[in-house]
């Protein structure tokens, strides 16, 4: 356990003054600082980062929330860092990131799990390959891997399947809930006074002598420097400033989420041995209790192409009888696919270009959860060599106190003495994820309010649990109508 | 995490959860135990799943007389007051404390509840999408018939125009009721089966009044739609063939998982068929002095019946508080294919006949003339032709009388064909 002061409680981030959801920036002639493109991990953590000065920041999204792409879906793990290619770009912002990530998840109660991960070799090849698994670690800096031998493979993780010939232990990676990180970095910039422009696709770009004009969806955004953290449309918004340098290639990754009944089984993260097609199959604790299998990773063209397959199931479900076929007995409690923005280059992408104040952030894959405070830092320190002028704000408001989802800590249905103080944290609405009337009411009323049922589920686990909405869906809605319709009184 | 500095109520009896077999129980043991019974529900009306089945058809078996399913919730939870129970909503049970007491939550606070006797009347739900392993986009517009009928009969909201419901079920005929109702016609009924499982009785009008057509052997594919359900790819299972309806609305419905949680988190013996709590025929289950009755044993059989096993359990709830002996010995009853599962599952000597003196299977074959056969160690202890059909989607009964023979002090007992 990380962090016992996670507790869940109501947001006490304020009145929702900054981050409506569909507001256009065309009422504001004078342009921003900075315009940061892109509403995911990376592009919250650098306009959160930013704002720590004394510069006026939009931070543009084009869909309808935070954190609805890329970084939505992916599996949720704090990581070392311990498999990155030591010397990268990537390697040292994982390593950096994993501990500003972890310190801040204290402050704001972003809840993290320190489980630990076992890497399990299953032939001779990957077991001959942990040794120097272990001095790739020690070269990006992480200490604490040890070679076991099968038999303490079994003992860590007794559900395994048949056939494991030993591993490699990896004690300080963690899970974490990815979708409060997005949100607590985009609630905590706009605290900072970034100006949050949800529904702002961004379709076209002009660069004029004194500022960029982002023409989205929703109206005109000048601003004289933008920072593209698009995910995966970074490319396209790259073409529009006339560089050619890589192409996004969607990589879908499929997940199969078992029921919380399954986590007995499992208290780490299970790794398979990465292979050059990627890190593969793992099996994993989900920060709200439940068993994650996955992902599968499959190239594709379509950039909207978020839907599961037969054959990803297939394939998840043949790796899950191999890997832990108890688990296989369990429900399935949801299946997801995410999109995670691979691309043609080794590294992440981090560029700057002076002349047309204009700073690429590509090549972000899963690490980007781990890193993304660490970019903000680094895209601070580039765009401030490439010309922009930063005189730290000489007060910042204190990080947002995070409403907790994490199963391993207290929530508001079992705290007595919040139930005491209001009933509304008594009323357990979604029976499957415990969630309350209260939580649900306290989303609506957040700095960043969910735009839908579907954002509503990423702020407070509801509907999420095993039934699907079969009990709660219909009370749900309702209850979202009536707490959206009050907030905006 | 538990909570010892929380106040405690001491019931006699606890009853967790408040649909027709738990109400149906609370109402005959109130007037005969001394203290409290107490109803946990955690819905804001207790009643079960009746409260929004806005159709005919319940009370036959219990009540002998047929009422609406509001009507039904309503009437049982009356009765159950009315002898004296003591029914609290919005009551969610969140943990086990020790063998006998539980926490809960409402709006009114945190409370431990210790029971000497606790019935696990938690029943059953439909598996959602997920569960199904149906592969495709996310859109909105998909529901099972619990949130269906959630939405429409108990929040008057709206669904889509155009529906497609998955299975041929009872409950699918009562989906495609509710849909009519909220103005959404049904252009297609789907089943694995090689024939519509549901009664002919309710078929028949199904196919000719409703006026809905079933494809028979099809499978759901994949669910097509970026926002709004836009259609959905089914298979033929036997051909292969592939086609795609168009609809806004797509409900999937039967295909029940007991809602076990609870007894799982109890570590109760739990049943590989019916995956609810192994019980004998009094009902206990693996835990001396917990019970558990109705759909979390056999999911799903009809409300009636499962309020039966609540009329069924009051007198061997009342056994154990004036004798809280553990019972002992006893063998499983097993079912042998085709049928997925019997309830209940174990046969202890000196036992009462079941509930209804009948044993419930779950078929997953159509059996026309079922030839039924009991065994124990191989050798068939008796058999019997039976007058119904054994049909996929609903309950096959079985007379507890063909278990005369068994020696419940022998090998697993098996019940299948001839």
């Amino acid at each position: 356990m990380s962090h016992p002061e996670a507790t869940g409680s109501a947001n006490n981030a304020g009145p929702s003054n900054n981050a409506g959801s569909g507001n256009s920036a065309g009422s504001t002639s004078q342009p921003f600082d900075v315009a940061v493109v892109g509403g995911g991990i990376v592009g919250a953590a650098i306009a959160r980062e930013l704002a720590g000065y004394e510069l006026s920041i939009a931070l543009v999204e084009a869909r309808d929330d935070v954190g609805d792409g890329t970084s939505k879906a992916n599996t949720a793990i704090l990581h070392t860092g311990f498999d990155a290619k030591p010397g990268t770009l990537e390697s040292r912002l994982v390593r950096r990131g994993y501990h500003l990530l972890g310190e801040y998840a204290k402050r704001t109660g972003i809840p993290v799990e320190r489980t630990g991960a076992l890497l399990v070799a299953w032939t001779p090849e990957e077991f001959d390959a942990l040794p120097s698994l272990a001095e790739k670690a020690r070269a990006n800096g992480y200490e604490h891997c040890e070679i076991v031998d099968a038999a303490e493979v079994y003992r860590q993780v007794a559900a395994l399947g048949e056939g494991a010939l030993g591993g490699l232990t990896v004690p300080d990676e963690s899970i974490i809930c990815t979708w409060t990180t997005n949100l607590a970095l985009a609630t905590d910039a706009v605290g900072r006074g970034v100006r949050l422009l949800r529904n702002h696709r961004v379709e076209a770009v002009t660069v004029a002598e004194d500022a960029t004009t982002l023409h989205t969806s929703a109206g005109d955004v000048p601003a004289r420097w933008v920072v593209n953290a698009a995910g995966l449309g970074a490319d396209v918004l790259d073409r529009l400033f006339g560089h050619d340098r890589f192409t996004v290639t969607p990589r879908r990754g499929e997940l199969l989420v078992y029921d919380k009944l399954a986590r007995p089984m499992i208290d780490k993260i299970v790794l398979p041995v990465p292979s050059k097609v990627g890190k593969g199959v793992l099996i994993s604790p989900t920060i709200y209790g439940n068993v994650m299998l996955g992902p599968t990773a499959e190239d594709l063209t379509d950039r909207t192409a978020t839907g599961t397959s037969e054959g990803g199931f297939e394939f998840l479900l043949d790796k899950g009888r191999r890997l832990m076929p108890r688990l296989l007995a369990e429900e399935v409690t949801a299946s997801y696919a995410g999109l995670r923005a691979a691309i043609d280059h080794g590294d992440f992408l981090i560029q700057a270009d002076p002349t047309q104040r204009y700073l690429l952030v590509g090549g972000i894959r899963s690490t980007g959860l781990t890193s993304g405070m660490a970019i903000g830092e680094y895209v601070r320190d580039l765009i401030a060599e490439a010309g922009l002028t930063l005189v730290p704000k000489a007060e910042l408001p204190d990080p947002p106190r995070m409403p907790n989802l994490g199963e391993a800590f207290p929530r508001p249905y079992q705290r007595a003495d919040l139930i005491a103080a209001d009933p509304a944290y008594g009323s357990v609405v979604c029976f499957c994820e415990r969630v309350t009337a209260g939580e649900i009411r306290d989303a609506c009323r957040s700095v960043i309010p969910p735009a839908s049922l579907e954002g509503l589920r990423r702020r407070t686990r509801a509907m999420n649990g095993r039934c699907q909405g079969f009990y709660c869906g219909a009370e749900v809605s309702d209850l979202f109508t009536n707490s959206r319709n009050e907030a905006t009184r | 995490m538990t909570d010892p500095s929380l106040p405690v109520r001491t019931p006699d009896v606890l009853i967790i959860g408040g649909g027709p077999a738990g109400l149906t129980a609370a109402r005959t043991l109130a007037p005969k135990v001394p203290g409290q019974v107490l109803v946990l529900d955690r819905e804001k009306t207790a009643g079960g799943i009746p409260r929004h089945s806005d159709h005919t058809g319940y009370g036959l078996r219990d009540l002998r007389r047929v009422m609406s399913g509001p009507a039904y919730a309503r009437h049982l939870v009356t009765a159950a007051e009315r002898a004296g129970a003591t029914i609290r909503t919005e009551a969610t049970v969140t943990d086990w404390v020790d063998d006998h007491t539980v926490e809960v939550t409402t709006p009114q606070g945190r409370l431990r509840v210790h029971a000497p006797a606790i019935i696990l009347a938690t029943g059953a739900r439909e598996r959602p999408r997920p569960a199904r392993l149906i592969p495709g986009d996310r859109p909105r517009g998909v529901y099972t018939t619990g949130h269906l009928q959630n939405l429409v009969h108990l929040h008057h909201a709206k669904v889509g125009r155009k529906a497609v419901v998955v299975g041929g079920e009872l409950v699918s005929w009562s989906a495609v009721l509710t849909l009519r109702e909220a103005g959404c016609r049904t252009v297609l009924m789907t089943t694995r089966y090689a024939s519509p499982e549901s009664y002919a009785a309710f078929n028949l009008p199904g196919r000719t009044v409703l006026g809905v057509p079933v494809a028979t052997r099809t499978r759901v594919t994949r669910i097509i739609g970026h926002g709004r359900l836009q259609a959905v790819e089914f298979e033929n299972v036997d051909t292969g063939q592939r086609r795609t309806v168009e609809c806004d609305t797509l409900v999937l419905t039967g295909d029940w998982i007991p809602d076990h949680e609870l007894a799982r988190w109890a570590d109760l013996d739990i049943d590989p068929g019916t995956r609810g709590p192994v019980v004998d025929t009094a009902l206990r289950t693996s835990r001396a002095g917990v019970f558990a009755i109705g759909n979390l044993v056999h999911a799903v059989d009809t409300a009636d019946v499962a309020a039966l096993d609540g009329a069924h359990v009051a007198d061997q709830v009342l056994a154990w508080l004036a004798d809280p002996k553990p019972p002992a010995g006893g063998v499983r009853i097993a079912a042998d294919e085709p049928f997925r599962w019997v309830a209940p599952n174990l046969l202890r000597p000196g036992d009462p006949a079941p509930a209804r003196r009948r044993l419930l299977l779950w078929t997953d074959e159509l059996v026309r003339v079922p030839h039924v056969a009991v065994r124990q160690g191989g050798t068939v202890l008796a058999q019997r032709r039976l007058p119904w059909p054994a049909s996929p989607g609903r309950v096959f009964r079985v007379p507890s009388s063909l278990l005369r023979d068994v020696d419940p002090s022998d090998g697993d007992v098996h019940v299948g064909l001839v």
